[in-house]
């Protein structure tokens, strides 16, 4: 591991331990709406007019921003990591049984995995997305659905070379049934590249999760995420850049630090493929 | 000619998955376009109107009839053709995305080398730094804050009037310029979003365009070039670029269409009439033919683009046979 990858780790780290802890010991609430007019808009490192300090200032219900921040962290981490997971295991089974069973499974699979990546992905989410119930549920679901593809390539193309290894012909004559054989030798040897993939997905699950926010469609105020909170400083860009620029600083941090990790997993799994280039929103 | 064969089956998977995937969502078109008095009856009819209430395989047997006869059907908020809306839209997006993509190349191949060939010292560490923070950036977070520094601060801080930026739209509204006014009022809407969209690629393409030039530093016959004498400049301007640059340029033909993509939430921020704004729009409203037929012009670039590559790319780098 390299000095930026053991940096971004630690980063990660400290990140995930703050949204667990900053919402829970916070003294203020970073729902509620106390008094507006005393306490909106407040610039960062200062007091408001009832003498509360507020490390990032507030936002214009009077709402602390550091501690909304960390709450929306809470949200969009989680629905990056397991949108993320969720892709990648999809992806896996799917990749895994076409090229185990072959035949008109294999070409319905990779048929219709090759028309969704035909679709760009953002514009897919914003099919799946816009037209159901917006929500936090939603936009996990609808990460799964629109990212499992590549991995499932990856998978399909890492089973058909295992597939001809020696040890499963001998796993095959010693009598383990067929589905035996490929969840337990094939697929555990073929998922190198899927892992590396799934966690360079996270930081873009994270940000594609903050755009749907942002247009609207993803997680809904008052629960903070990223995404909305910009959206929410959208208009006050010029009278207090600070409610949008904050949570943007959090969301590059963030997808900075699982990019560099991911990179350094690649460096020694896997090559990095144009597509990952190419479909970034 | 198998590969086009191969695109235009492709080009029907995406038209029925996508049918599918509009048709299955909840909710009803309907009863968002009829004014809020309507009673159901009004309801009923523009339902039956639309044909929104015949059998799905009849409305799907009637979108693809369309559909091969060129004809994308109306637009259900703006009766008028989804053809006319989408050709409004496109050379907005195209525009965007095109010019976006020229300085996304420039500008990415020629960072990816720098660091390429500053391998070892603090250049190199810094930009990766650099490049991976601005692609990690979302987009409309970029142009919000280029909108605070280049709209309200430039004008804040007396910079000069060459650089108070407008922020929205893509011309002046009171503006009746013709010629070269009109020109540079559109080049001037134009910088902010422009340079949002090229920063992201170009920190892309930059990641990419380093760890390419410095595998192919590595390789034998550039120590041989370097053996009998070449000057670092001639090496990398005459055998590492060239080869480099085939993977890049297909690369850059995958992007277009993730770039046109990708301006939905550019075009959102700053206002401007392209395809990401019909996408949005229609789907908050239902439109079934503008999202349809969007979806399908999206689709035909990504397959054109691929198609494409797979066309130029032996033509680049004649090792490669079709």
């Amino acid at each position: 591991m390299n000095r930026l990858a053991r940096f971004s780790a630690v980063l990660l780290g400290v990140l995930v331990a703050s949204v667990a802890l900053v919402p829970a010991l916070a003294a203020t609430d970073p729902l509620a709406i106390g008094d507006v007019l005393a306490t909106r808009l407040v610039p960062p490192v200062s007091l408001d007019a009832l003498g509360h300090f507020h490390l990032l200032g507030t936002d214009r219900f009077g709402r602390d921003l550091f501690v909304r921040m960390m709450l929306a962290g809470r949200i969009s981490l989680t629905v990056g990591v397991a949108g993320s997971l969720l892709a990648g295991v999809v992806g896996t089974v799917v990749g895994a049984a076409a090229a185990w069973r072959g035949g008109l499974a294999d070409r319905v699979a990779m048929g219709v995995s090759d028309a969704l990546l035909s679709i760009p992905r953002l514009i897919l989410l914003l099919l799946c997305a816009a037209l159901w119930q917006p929500g936090a549920a939603t936009v996990l679901v609808v990460l799964g659905a629109t990212g499992w593809m590549g991995v499932a390539r990856l998978v399909r193309g890492e089973v058909l070379g295992v597939r001809a290894q020696p040890y499963v012909s001998a796993a095959h004559a010693l009598g383990a049934s067929s589905s035996r054989v490929l969840w337990r030798h094939v697929v555990p040897n073929a998922l190198g590249p899927a892992i590396v993939a799934t966690t360079l997905g996270v930081g873009n699950a994270i940000l594609l999760e903050s755009g749907l926010s942002f247009l609207g469609l993803g997680i809904q105020p008052p629960a903070p995420s990223w995404g909305n909170m910009i959206a929410g400083g959208r208009d006050l860009i010029v009278t207090a850049p600070w409610v949008a620029i904050a949570p943007g600083v959090a969301l590059i941090v963030t997808v900075l630090a699982c990019t560099l990790l991911g990179d350094s997993l690649r460096d020694r799994l896997a090559g990095e493929r144009p597509r990952d280039i190419a479909e970034r929103a | 000619m198998r590969r086009l064969a191969a695109a235009v089956v492709l080009l029907w998977l995406v038209v029925t998955l996508t049918f599918i995937l509009v048709r299955l969502a909840p909710g009803d078109a309907a009863a968002l376009l009829v004014p809020p008095t309507a009673t159901p009856e009004d309801a009923a009819r523009l339902r039956a109107e639309l044909a929104l209430d015949a059998p799905i395989a009849v409305q799907y047997a009637k979108w693809m009839g369309g559909l091969l006869r060129g004809d994308l059907g109306e637009s259900f908020s703006q009766r008028r053709p989804v053809a006319r809306v989408l050709r409004e839209a496109l050379p907005v997006s195209l525009g965007l995305g095109g010019s976006s993509l020229v300085l996304t190349f420039l500008v990415g191949v020629a960072v990816g080398t720098l660091q390429a060939t500053r391998r070892g010292t603090i250049v190199d560490p810094v930009l990766t730094f650099a490049t991976t923070a601005i692609y990690a950036a979302p987009s409309y977070w970029l142009a919000l804050s280029l909108i605070a520094v280049f709209t309200y601060g430039a004008t804040v801080w007396g910079l000069p009037v060459g650089l108070r930026l407008p922020a929205f739209g893509i011309r002046d509204p009171a503006g009746v310029e013709t010629g070269w006014a009109a020109a540079v009022d559109l080049v001037r809407h134009a910088v902010l979003p422009v340079t949002v969209l090229a920063a992201v690629g170009a920190a892309g393409i930059a990641r990419y365009a380093r760890s390419t030039v410095a595998d192919l530093a590595a390789a034998e016959w550039v120590r041989t070039a370097r053996a009998k004498g070449l000057r670092s400049r001639a090496v990398y301007g005459r055998h590492v670029l060239a080869n480099a640059l085939p993977p890049l340029v297909v690369l850059l033909g995958l992007s277009l269409p993730g770039v046109v993509a990708g301006s939905v939430f550019v075009e959102s921020v700053f206002a401007w009439p392209g395809m990401g704004r019909v996408m949005v729009v229609a789907i908050a409203s239902r439109d079934y033919p503008v999202v349809m037929g969007a979806t399908v012009l999206y689709a035909a670039l990504v397959i054109l683009a691929n198609l494409a590559a797979d066309l130029v790319l032996p033509l680049l780098d004649p090792r490669r046979d079709a």
